[in-house]
Parts: structure tokens; sequence; C-alpha cells
């Protein structure tokens, strides 16, 4: 959704108060809303108007608003995305139970789909919030169940191991060194291939020969030569072993 | 980001999965086993001797053929022993049973389903670990095997010492070391097989480690308890669940939505243990215990560089690389044109009795079945003995000996530049002599969208049958340079095809994962098997098709339905190509055969061509011969490997750069003349 891009930090803050409050009571009154926010009435008047030119909300002067069906969404996307973050800042980093709802509040709107859904599968799909125990409303990707969700991601992998900064890309090994590997990325069939053919992480790599023109790289993985198109060697990146002062066994690899 | 070279296609793939009905019951087409007691199965890696292996055993009695409704191939025989009728297949090489190729889709139904008595796994012993892979891979499914450990003798050339002891305690299964090449050991393995098949009882369960094991265990006890069954063993399925295989998931799914729930959340707590996905997990783990397994086994005496190490290094030395590659796709040319003109001009020669009757003299009957059906036999035969033959020969000498994935190695960077890998250098050669093999041969190729790739612009390419044509019409009857300006032309349209059929086949390129593998003096049975069996599956397919489609232009000849179409493409070939009116009869005939643009003009107007034609309409016509579209042969087997609508879009590609191309060059020389 576009409009969810434009929508600013402000007018998401709004719907989702009024999805807090119209859980209790609907439509809810502006002075609700003003009060929560504790922001004078006049600026809250103002922006419920531009968000019912946005369609996001209906107004009946004297009533209160309601949300419509595409604010609703945005709302409860909103707001599922605050509570994770809360149960996120309160399971896994262990702030303080009062602090956890403003910390949310400020990343809430920069998290991301994709960053949502790895949170829902790190904290195991979470159903209440730590502080106030609200429930955590339901996601709104398309899978069928929560199992599904788990297996696409795992096909959605793009790396397999841990970036470091003293890692080195076999394309940019020595003929002479030896490398363990430490870090794989790339499409998810190309990584489970390398695994078959013995690229695991933590396996031995030496580069035989390098095609020039950015050709393939040769290497020596598990007593097997293997040819790798350079656009999945560079992603290929390991850890260089320093040779022990030449043992007998070092006269194979030169 | 790369895509993965050996993967089928997406929507092929949830073809597949969609299939589900033929995954539970894939044991409908049985092969054609039934009168024999015993079904032994060969599987391994690639490249580790297993055919050398199936020919020894099953000699002449073999048929090879594609597995029901897929392009993989499929080779099986017999073998008479100590009164046994055993039924060998030979299943694709592959390296593991986790990824996505149709290789491994058919190996792993095939030894679920068919359940064949005994698996012979035959490992290459100079790279023992890596093969053991896929040996406990086999060893997971629980199917009665024996561990055939070929090529022992590259591996003591290597300097390897293997104790086969002591890998059959560890793996629990009967090994045998052999030396297919030589026959050393086979009958020895023969035996084993035979043994194991006959007892029944073999027990080879293999443990993994700590978590990983316990693990597998539980959800193999939940899966026992939850009652599923779905062809494959429990402990198996446990681990590709664990792995997160698609197939497997779905068919379990249908059975025990629980199981995967209880599977998902295993592998959950194995992550966070591992701190990796559980597919690496796993990987990992195998890796893990066939090191295991071949360091205790295997023993470096000496290290010795062998000399196919030595040659290797020229092959794909920085510099000389490039030269012994040249030398490879040269020789391979030459070869062709050489032996194939020769062999041409012999069978020219002996066929030379055949002459054209006249219609109007035999009568219509004879026209039909002598110019017609026996020509399109003639025509056939001039194609196949001399340049096909030959040609097969050489390639499988390149592909088996292991050159080719050399000749890929140093090609790979220049072929990324037209969307292809290095692989797809040997189609594109292939095109130069003959479109049907060369289109047969881009089935070495990995996804469908480049094997296309590479189709559309072999179509394009001036194989024998065009060079004959521009040779003929221009070279003799207009100069030699206006058919070499031709010969450049076509290569420009080769080119400039290439590159719109990349921009209208958007994709990522796939990238090369390649074993190279020792070079090694291919045995010649295998050599002329491959290409016994590669002649076989095409002639069964370009016979047909140039005897019929012979006899029916014939047919249509006598019965003057030519002459109308003729006049019909007239405001085409006279208006737009400025040809002569009969050029629409040419062209017509020309479709079953490119020769027959030629033969046919001659018949029309005698051997001095150039009473009938001037200078710049013989230029026009070769040209549009050589481009207007695929000659019947090469049409069926696009039909035969891309389908007919792939078919049709490649024609109309061709039929339209032929007229525009044809039309432009035509006013350009009648404007110069």
């Amino acid at each position: 959704m576009s409009s969810e891009k434009t929508l600013s930090e402000n007018a998401e803050e709004y719907l989702e108060v009024i999805y807090k409050l119209s859980l209790e009571e609907r439509p809810v009154k502006t002075t609700k809303i003003s009060k929560m926010l504790n922001i004078a009435p006049a600026s809250v008047s103002q922006m419920i108007k531009r968000l019912e030119t946005l369609g996001y909300i209906d107004y009946s002067p004297y009533k209160g608003v309601t949300l419509t069906e595409e604010g609703y969404a945005i709302a409860s996307k909103i707001t599922r995305k605050h509570r994770l973050l809360e149960r996120f800042l309160y399971d896994v980093l262990h702030i303080k139970k009062e602090r956890v709802h403003d910390q949310a509040c400020e990343m809430e709107h920069s998290l991301s789909d994709d960053a949502e859904r790895a949170l829902c599968q790190l904290l195991e799909q979470p159903d209440e919030c730590p502080d106030d125990e609200e429930l955590i409303p339901v996601c709104d990707f398309k899978f069928q169940t929560c199992d599904e969700c788990r297996m696409r991601r795992q096909e959605e992998v793009n790396q397999v191991g841990k970036r470091d900064k003293n890692l080195v890309s076999i394309t940019n090994m020595k003929r002479t060194e030896k490398g363990k590997v430490s870090f794989v990325r790339g499409d998810y069939k190309v990584i489970r291939r390398l695994m078959d053919m013995g690229i695991t992480i933590g396996a031995e790599i030496s580069v035989l020969e390098v095609a020039p023109f950015k050709g393939p790289v040769k290497i020596l993985v598990r007593g097997s030569n293997l040819a790798l198109g350079r656009d999945i060697a560079k992603n290929v990146f390991v850890e260089i072993i320093r040779e022990d002062p030449p043992a007998e066994g070092a006269l194979s690899y030169g | 980001m790369v895509k993965i070279p050996d993967c089928i296609e997406k929507e092929e793939y949830e073809k597949s999965l969609s299939q589900k009905k033929e995954l539970q019951k894939p044991c409908e087409d049985k092969v054609s086993s039934e009168t024999c007691d015993i079904t032994i199965a060969l599987a391994g890696n690639a490249n580790v001797g297993k055919s050398v292996i199936f020919n020894y055993l099953t000699g002449s009695d073999q048929v090879v053929g594609n597995w029901p409704g897929k392009t993989v191939k499929r080779a099986e025989g017999n073998l008479f022993y100590q009164g046994h009728k055993i039924h060998i297949i030979d299943l694709p090489g592959i390296y593991s049973f986790s990824t996505f190729s149709m290789e491994e889709i058919v190996s792993r139904e095939y030894i679920a389903c068919e359940k064949p008595e005994i698996v012979i796994n035959v490992l290459d012993a100079s790279v023992l670990e890596r093969n053991l892979f896929f040996t406990l891979q086999l060893m997971e499914m629980e199917v009665p095997m024996v561990v055939c450990v070929n090529q022992m003798d590259i591996a003591r050339q290597k300097g390897y010492d293997i104790d086969t002891e002591k890998l059959e305690k560890a793996l629990g299964v009967p090994v045998v070391p052999t030396v297919a090449v030589t026959g050393e050991g086979l009958q020895k393995l023969v035996k084993e097989a035979m043994n194991v098949a006959k007892t029944k009882n073999q027990k080879n369960i293999i443990e993994y480690g700590g978590e990983v094991e316990k693990t597998i265990k539980s959800l193999e006890n939940f899966l026992k308890a939850e009652k599923v069954d779905v062809g494959y063993s429990n402990r198996w399925v446990a681990i590709k669940l664990l792995e997160n295989d698609p197939e497997i998931n779905k068919i379990v799914q249908s059975e025990s939505v629980r199981a995967i729930q209880f599977a998902n959340h295993l592998a959950l707590e194995l992550e966070k243990i591992h701190d990796e996905p559980s597919f690496a997990i796993m990987a990992s783990e195998r890796y893990a215990l066939a090191s295991k397994i071949a360091a205790g086994a295997q023993n470096q005496t000496k290290f010795k560089i062998t000399l196919s190490e030595k040659v290797d290094k020229i092959l794909i030395h920085p510099v000389y690389g490039y030269f012994t590659s040249a030398l490879v796709i040269i020789g391979l040319l030459v070869w062709t044109f050489i032996i194939g003109n020769f062999l041409s001009g012999i069978i020219t020669d002996v066929m030379g009795f055949f002459q054209p009757v006249d219609p109007a003299l035999s009568g219509p009957v004879l026209a039909v079945l002598w110019n017609g059906a026996f020509g399109g036999l003639v025509a056939g035969l001039t194609l196949i003995v001399p340049f096909i033959i030959p040609f097969y020969i050489l390639l499988s000498y390149i592909q088996n000996s292991g050159l080719l994935t050399r000749v890929a190695f140093m090609m790979d960077s220049f072929m990324q530049k037209i969307g292809l890998h290095g692989k797809a250098l040997i189609p594109l050669i292939l095109g130069y002599g003959c479109s049907v093999p060369a289109i047969d041969s881009t089935r070495i190729l990995e996804t469908k969208r480049e094997r296309l790739l590479a189709a559309f612009a072999i179509t394009f390419a001036p194989c024998s049958a065009r060079t004959i044509i521009i040779l003929s019409l221009v070279a003799v009857f207009v100069s030699i340079w206006w058919a070499l300006a031709l010969y450049v032309l076509d290569l420009v349209i080769i080119f400039i095809m290439g590159k719109l059929a990349l921009k209208a086949m958007p994709g990522e390129s796939t990238s090369l994962i390649m074993e190279m593998h020792s070079l090694r003096i291919p045995s010649s049975p295998v050599i002329l098997k491959d290409t016994w069996n590669r002649t076989k599956s095409l002639a069964y397919l370009v016979f047909p098709v140039f005897i019929i489609g012979s006899a029916v232009i014939q047919l249509f000849y006598v019965l003057g339905v030519l002459e109308p179409i003729s006049n019909f493409m007239m405001p085409l070939t006279v208006g737009w190509l400025k040809l002569p009116a009969f050029a629409g009869i040419l062209l017509l005939v020309g479709i079953v055969r490119k020769e027959f643009v030629l033969l046919t003009l001659v018949s029309f107007v005698g051997t001095d061509l150039s009473l009938a034609l001037t200078s710049s309409q013989f230029i026009v016509l070769a040209l549009i011969g050589m481009l207007y579209l695929p000659c019947l042969s090469t049409l069926s087997i696009l039909i035969r490997e891309f389908g007919v609508k792939a078919a049709s879009v490649i024609s109309a590609a061709n039929l339209i750069t032929a007229f525009i191309v044809g039309g432009i060059v035509a006013h350009v020389l009648s404007f110069f003349a």
C-alpha cells in the first residue's frame, strides 16, 4: 500500500489510539483522543479532518469517529508492530516494563513488514503484549498458518553463517591460502546446492585457479574440485586459516 | 542474486507439487520388469562411472529413454546371472536428495516407490567424503544397498589408500572396491548385491550425533504415532521435514497437520541451538559424519601430482587455457565438417541412383513414393550418418573425458554476456553443424529459459544445409564475397536476435556450480553406446518427419496445390522480395529440408540457374532460404523439447526476421542495380 508510506508517523499514532479506544466504545469521542494523546482538542479535530479526507475514518459531529476498513487495517498493523516490539524489548532485551511502551512507540513506525514477520517468529507468535496484556492483532500476511509463514521464510533464507569483518570472499583468496567457510549468502537454492556440494559452514576451502575476465573460480573442498561462477563465489566468505610452519602436507597445496 | 543452476523451473516445480496424486501413487507407471525377479538400481554422483558399470552389466540388452513426462534420461537393461533375470536401472547422477532438480525427484520417487531389491551406490574413491554425503542420504531412506567404491585406480594414483573393510564396518553395508573401466571387482559386486537382495534383512540405519539424532528420533516416533505413511520410511520423512523439503511437507500435510507443526517446532529448537537454518544443520551433520567415516577409511600415503592434474593445469591456465579451449571447439567443428563432407560425398555417390522422377511421365503415385517418401529417407540418411554420428562420437568423448568442463570453465565469462553460462557453448557450436543435435544438446543447460535462449540462437545459426545454399546459390552464381557477406550478416543477426531474446525473456542468469572431476580417457564402449543411443533417439524423430513431410510436399506438388499457394504468396515473394513467382514453391518445399530449395530449383530450371535468376535474386533467395523457417526436423525437435507454443514463437520470429531482412536487402540491391 503506497498510502501507508506517505502516512506520517503522527497520523499513524492517531489511528493507533483510535483503534485502541474503539475496542471500548464506538464511535470514539474526540475528547477521549485528545486526552489520550495529550494534545489540544483543536489540533485533534484538525487531524481528524485530514484523516477523514484520506478515507481512514468516518467522522460525525457530536458522536465521534469510527475507523474505515482501510484505516482499521493500518491501525491494527501499527498496533501489532507496537505490541510485538514491546514483547521483544521486554522478553529479549529485558528492558523495564514501564519503559517499553515509549520505546516501542518510537520504533513501530520504522519497522518493516519483513522485520515484523521475523520478530513474530523469533517470539514464537506471541498473543499478548507485556505491559497491559492487551491482545496483539493478527498479522495481515497471506499465509494460512503460522507454520506456512515459517516454512516460506526458510525458503527466503539468503544467508547462512555469521558475517564478520575479518572474513574474506573466496574470490579474494590467494592461491596458497586455506580458509574455513564462515558465511554464505545468495539465493536459497544456491545456498542449498552449495551445502550439498560440501560448502557447509566450517568446511575448509582452498582456491586452485581463478579464470580471468571475471570467470569462475576453481576450488578444492572436501577433496573435490568445484568450479563456481564468480557471482556465486564472491558470496562465499571464509576465515583464513593461518598455516603453521610448513608441515609435510603443505606441499599438496602448491 | 544468482539462481541455482540445476534447478527446475518454478512452474514445473509447482506442477510437480500439484501432482500430489502422482506423488503418492507414482508406482503406477511400472517399468517392464515384470518378468525379472530382481531389480538393481545404480545410484551415485555424476561422473563416478555408473554408466560404465551399467554397460558392463547389461551389455547390449538395454533401453535408453526418458522418465515418463520428464526430460531426464532413463537407462535400463537386463542381466542374466545364475539363473536370475535381473533388471538394472541406471539412475541419473545426483549429489543429494534435497535440492530441486528433476533428476533428484525422479531418483527418490523411484527408490521409494518401485522399491528396487537393492541399490548399488557407486562412489568415486578419489573424492570419498563428498560421495559419502550421498551414501548417507541413501541410507536415510533405508534401502538395501551395496557400496561400490569405484575408480580405485585414480585414487591410488593420487596417493589414497582406501581400507574398504573399515568402510564396511563404519557403514554397516557391504563395500566392494572396483575399477569399472577394466572390469575389476565387478563380478564380486554383483555377487554381493545378489546376496543382499536374497537375504532381504539388511539393517543399515545410520545415526547422527547428539541433539540432531534426538530430534530426528522424536519426530520419527511422532510420525509413527500419527500413523503417517507416505511411502517413504518415517525416518527419512522426519529428516526431510526438518530440512523443510517442500514436497514431503505437502504430502505429510495432507495426512497430518500436527506432524508439520511438531516438525516446525523441532526445527526451530534446532535452529536456536545451532543458529543456522535447519537445512544447513542437516547438511553439516551429514558432512561431519561423512568426513569422519572417510578419514577413518582412507589414508593419503603420498602426495602425488598425477598426469591428469598436470594437464588440467594447462587446460584451465589463465592464458594457455584459452588456446586449449579454442582448440577443442575448433577441433570439434573441423572434425564435423571434414568428416561430414567426406562421408556425405560418399553417401551421395552411393545414393547417386536416386534421381527424382518427373510426375508427368511416371504417374502421381510413383512420384509421391519415390520423390517424396524415398527422397525423404535419403535426405535423412545424408544428414544423420555423415554429420551427426561423427559429431556425437567426438562430443561424447569431450564430455566423458572431462574436457567439456574445462572449456566451460574458461568460456564462462564470455557466455555470461549473452545471458548463458559456460556450458551453453556446446549447443551453440553444434548449431554450425546441424540445428537438430544442437537443440537436442541444450539439455545440458539447467533452466528452461537458458535452453530456450540457446535454442533460439541456434535456429539462426548457419548450419551445414544453409551453408550449402549460400555456397551453391551465391558463391557459384554471384561471388564468393557475397557469400561471405551473407555469412557475416547471419552472425550479426544471431547476435541481435540473441540480445532481443534476452530482452524478451528477462531473468537472472544462472551461475556455474560444476564439479570438475579428474580428467580421464573415456571407455570406448561407453562412448559408442552413448553415440548409438543419441543417434537412435534422433533417428526416431527425424526419419518419420523427413519421409512423411517430403511425401506430403510431393503429393501437394502432384495435386497442384503448391501452385495456388505460391500464387497466393505472390505479393510477398514477387512484390516485396522481388523474386520470381515460383519462389513460393521453393520456400514451401524448403520447409522439409533446406537443400530442397536448391534441388527443386534445379528441377525447374536446369543446372544453369543464372538463366532464371538475377544476381540480387540469388542473394535474396539464399538469405530467405537461410533464415525463413527452421526445417521440419528442427521444428519437431523444438516441439519435443519446448512445446508447440515456444516452437511457433521461434518459427514466427525466424519468418518475420527473414522477410524483413530479405525485403530490405532486395530493395537496397534493386536500388543499386
